[in-house]
């Protein structure tokens, strides 16, 4: 029990300027589940990827079973018994799933001889670990759930006893994210050693035994589990006291802002992604939409802020019809009050080559303050950018750097900014907090309750059911394009959960 | 008779016109399929034509000739590898450059080294390949139907022509049915896979590059040697983009491939057998239009006829390991 699986000493790693591991050392138990967490940027996956082969750390060693490896490729950590299940999962969408757990380890140069081998070899696998997948579906047409059990087998048909697990539960219902657990500690008992890399505390306390906190490339901490709490792991990761859970009073709900009927939208392929939606939007709530990405939660909002068309259904803003079937000037809606924070923040809301500042103004550069007859005023930008970052905390406090060298909590905060600062009627607000940091979180999730505060009607959509939670005064569930269900948000997670998969909402349809 | 006596030779002249499309069109299946796309098969095949008319009238051997063709169209393939894999450049941009290099140079060193205006001069008999006649071809040409189809349809091909029409099942033989096949696929489509799974991605997209070289070799050898006797400067015509078309027309699979390359070859020689020949009904047609029919149909068929043609998903993109 007590001998060690993996040991890590004085791991450094630079890329560039950028020093992503510093002298980090790390000790996992055999036969246990480890969490390493820790905010994006953090370094987690850096030592992770070194600790696959992916990179070569600048300094350090790193022990498996006791004995030092070096670990150059991939292929050497497939020798010394370390699978990694990626985050974005390392799949070829278009070969069948027995294909994808052969590459690579296809033991002859004519496959018909390996395949025959995999395929048994697979069916003890699954024998063995409860972990089923038909051999010969392909991977695109497989839920991300099974895809990730593919990645899994891919590790165990490599004969690893280490596994790594990188953001497992990113794209997972928590239905599918409490049976990779299961999953995990079955993997467990037969004697497995696991790394959990997350940021999600909750996790880490379900599940792990020991856990490692890293913050800003440096490993800070090393506790047991059950010696820890959520308050302190946050803590450490942070480096300061966070508060969890945001402090908000009751709704005071007015008149309705934005209403939604019979909203449909289908996306290019003619598949219909929003299926006949209506909803209410009140001014001083925060209306919630709950759901696994995908389920017409990005068509739902790029329809009512007219980016994309959508067939059929009425929008009203402040009382008056927005032409969602029809064309849409963005900018109209932003002038009737209508602000947009849309979820990839990347694509649509900055242009990662400009300025800070620029993109502070994008959308508003009609606004008369920032112009001099047809050019811009520069000046009046730059000043009101500045201003802006100081009251966001937008790290760092500079106006000209290219939007691209910020972080992307920083990043989320220059969008938001821009969007609040209007004083809109209506807000939305498509993934806050996707790809953000635990410190910044609470800061926008402190802005956004603010804007309710002052009236103000937030439209929010969030993968994280946690957010929702937190946040909301209403919650919708979306499922397959449709609203299966309305719930108050002290909602459990597991009601919730069954909503967002569908299960309940149908009997709901049904009664 | 006579009608069947027509379609035999228009048939006849099919094979012969889709030889270097298949080879040229299967060459670039071999890279578009590992990730790199490939707008030099043109460049590679002329640059082959080139080296084995020149080759082989220096030698007067077929052999040598054709050798030469592989390894210039292998090195032509090396330079667009080192280009897109290695330096992580601009896979059209490099090769449109070895199309321009090649249109240029063979020329150039052609006049330099023959002084025939850019041509290598004319193969005798043992340079050049020779079509091979099937056991009894002459007796049972006589046999009404069958006769004519063994004799001038089946037999009397060059031993290129046989290859080409045996590599397309062996291409997907190696592709769907080999270790080397499922990695260099898995390569096309995310190379992260092949890389987490511990085989290097750039070896492997340089032996896809390398293939591709050796069968542009093939397409430009059966220019050269085989279809004329000697090298004519920009003998291509335009032969490699016909063949990129088919390949995407033929969404990337080996049979598609092979169909795609016999329409376009047939509605060539058709064009050919048209000239001067008044259709009926319609009346005298312009050349240019029977010639352009080709380009024409491409651009109709790949506007919606086939539907979607899903490229590799990795096509185009050098492959970086992400930070």
């Amino acid at each position: 029990m007590d001998s060690i699986a993996i040991e890590l000493r004085g791991i450094d790693k630079s890329f560039g300027p950028v020093h992503a591991n510093k002298n980090i050392n790390l000790k996992v138990r055999k036969g246990t589940i480890h969490g390493v967490i820790g905010e994006n940027g953090a370094g987690k996956s850096t030592l992770m990827s070194i600790l696959y082969g992916f990179y070569q750390a600048d300094s350090g060693e790193i022990h498996v079973d006791g004995k030092q490896v070096t670990i150059r490729d991939p292929n050497a950590a497939i020798a010394a018994g370390i699978g990694m299940v990626h985050q974005h999962f390392m799949l070829v969408e278009n070969f069948t799933v027995l294909e994808n757990i052969m590459l690579g380890a296809e033991e002859s140069q004519i496959l018909n001889k390996g395949i025959a081998k995999a395929r048994e070899e697979l069916k003890r696998l699954e024998r063995e670990y409860a972990l089923e997948v038909n051999p010969d579906a392909v991977i695109e047409e497989l839920p991300v759930g099974l895809q990730q059990r593919v990645e899994i087998l891919k590790a165990l048909y490599r004969r690893a006893d280490i596994l790594i697990l990188d953001e497992p539960t990113g794209v997972l219902t928590p239905a599918e994210a409490d049976h990779l657990f299961r999953v995990l500690e079955q993997l467990k008992s037969q004697g497995k050693t696991i790394i959990l890399i997350t940021h999600k505390l909750r996790e880490i306390m379900a599940i792990t035994d020991e856990v490692s906190v890293m913050r800003r490339g440096e490993m800070v901490a090393t506790r047991k589990t059950a010696e820890t709490s959520v308050e302190e792991l946050a803590e450490l990761m942070v480096g300061r006291r966070v508060l969890l859970r945001v402090e908000k009073g009751e709704a005071k709900p007015g008149d309705v802002k934005l209403s939604v009927n019979g909203l449909t939208v289908k996306d290019g392929r003619g598949v219909t992604m929003v299926d006949n939606v209506s909803f209410n939007l009140r001014a001083g709530e925060i209306v919630g939409i709950a759901g696994v990405a995908g389920n017409g939660q990005s068509e739902l909002l790029e329809a009512i802020s007219g980016i994309r068309r959508a067939v059929s259904g009425e929008v009203h803003l402040n009382g008056k019809p927005i032409n969602v079937t029809g064309h849409v000037d963005p900018k109209d809606l932003r002038d009737r009050g209508l602000a947009h924070v849309p979820e990839d923040r990347h694509h649509v809301g900055l242009v990662l080559k400009f300025e800070e500042c620029e993109n502070a103004i994008l959308g508003y550069h009609h606004d008369k303050r920032y112009l001099n007859g047809v050019f811009l005023n520069v000046d009046a930008i730059r000043k009101d950018a500045e201003q802006r970052i100081a009251e966001y905390d937008i790290r760092p406090p500079n106006a000209r750097l290219k939007t691209a060298n910020f972080s992307g909590g920083n990043q989320q905060k220059i969008v938001l900014a821009r969007e609040m600062e209007r004083s809109p009627d209506v807000l939305i607000i498509g993934q806050p907090t996707r790809g953000v940091d635990v410190g910044a979180i609470e800061f926008i999730h402190k802005r956004i309750i603010e804007m309710r505060d002052q009236g103000k009607a937030v439209l929010l959509v969030s993968v994280e059911l946690d957010e929702i939670r937190a946040l909301s005064d209403r919650i919708l569930v979306m499922f397959a394009g449709r609203i299966v269900g309305e719930r108050d948000p002290d909602a459990t997670e597991g009601e919730l959960g069954l909503l967002m998969a569908g299960v309940e909402g149908r009997k709901e349809a049904a009664e | 008779m006579d009608f069947f006596h027509v379609i035999v030779v228009l048939l006849e002249s099919t094979i012969r016109v889709s030889v270097p499309l298949i080879f040229a069109a299967l060459a670039g299946l071999f890279t578009e399929r590992a990730g790199i796309f490939d707008i030099g098969l043109e460049g590679k095949m002329l640059g082959a034509a080139f080296a084995a008319g020149a080759v082989a009238a220096i030698t007067q051997s077929v052999w040598l000739g054709l050798l030469a063709a592989i390894l210039i169209s292998v090195a032509l393939s090396l330079v667009h590898g080192y280009a897109s894999i290695t330096q992580r450049g601009n896979q059209i941009v490099s090769g449109v450059a070895i199309n321009f290099i090649v249109a240029g140079s063979t020329v150039i060193l052609g006049e330099a080294w023959f002084r025939q205006g850019g041509r290598t001069p004319a193969l005798a008999e043992g340079a050049r390949f020779q079509t091979i006649n099937f056991p009894f071809a002459d007796t049972i040409r006589e046999i009404p139907f069958i006769g004519p189809i063994y004799a001038d349809l089946l037999s009397g091909h060059f031993i290129l022509t046989y290859l080409a029409f045996a590599m397309v099942p062996i291409s997907w033989w190696i592709l769907y049915r080999t270790r080397f096949g499922l990695r260099l696929r898995a390569v096309g489509e995310n190379p992260g896979a092949v890389d987490t799974a511990g085989i290097s991605v750039i070896w492997m997209r340089y032996r896809a590059v390398i293939c591709c070289g050796i069968l542009c070799g093939f397409a430009g050898a059966y220019l050269s040697l085989a279809m004329t006797a000697g090298f004519v400067k920009g003998m291509t015509a335009g032969k490699g983009y016909i063949a990129l078309a088919a390949l995407i027309f033929a969404k990337w699979r080996p049979f598609n491939i092979m169909l795609a390359c016999l329409l376009f070859g047939f509605l060539d020689a058709f064009a050919i057998r048209l000239q001067g020949n008044p259709l009926p009904l319609i009346g005298q047609v312009p050349v240019q239009l029977m010639q352009a029919l080709p380009y024409i149909l491409t651009v109709i068929l790949l506007a919606g006829f086939i539907g979607k043609a899903i490229p590799p998903k990795a096509g185009g993109v050098p492959y970086v390991k992400e930070r």
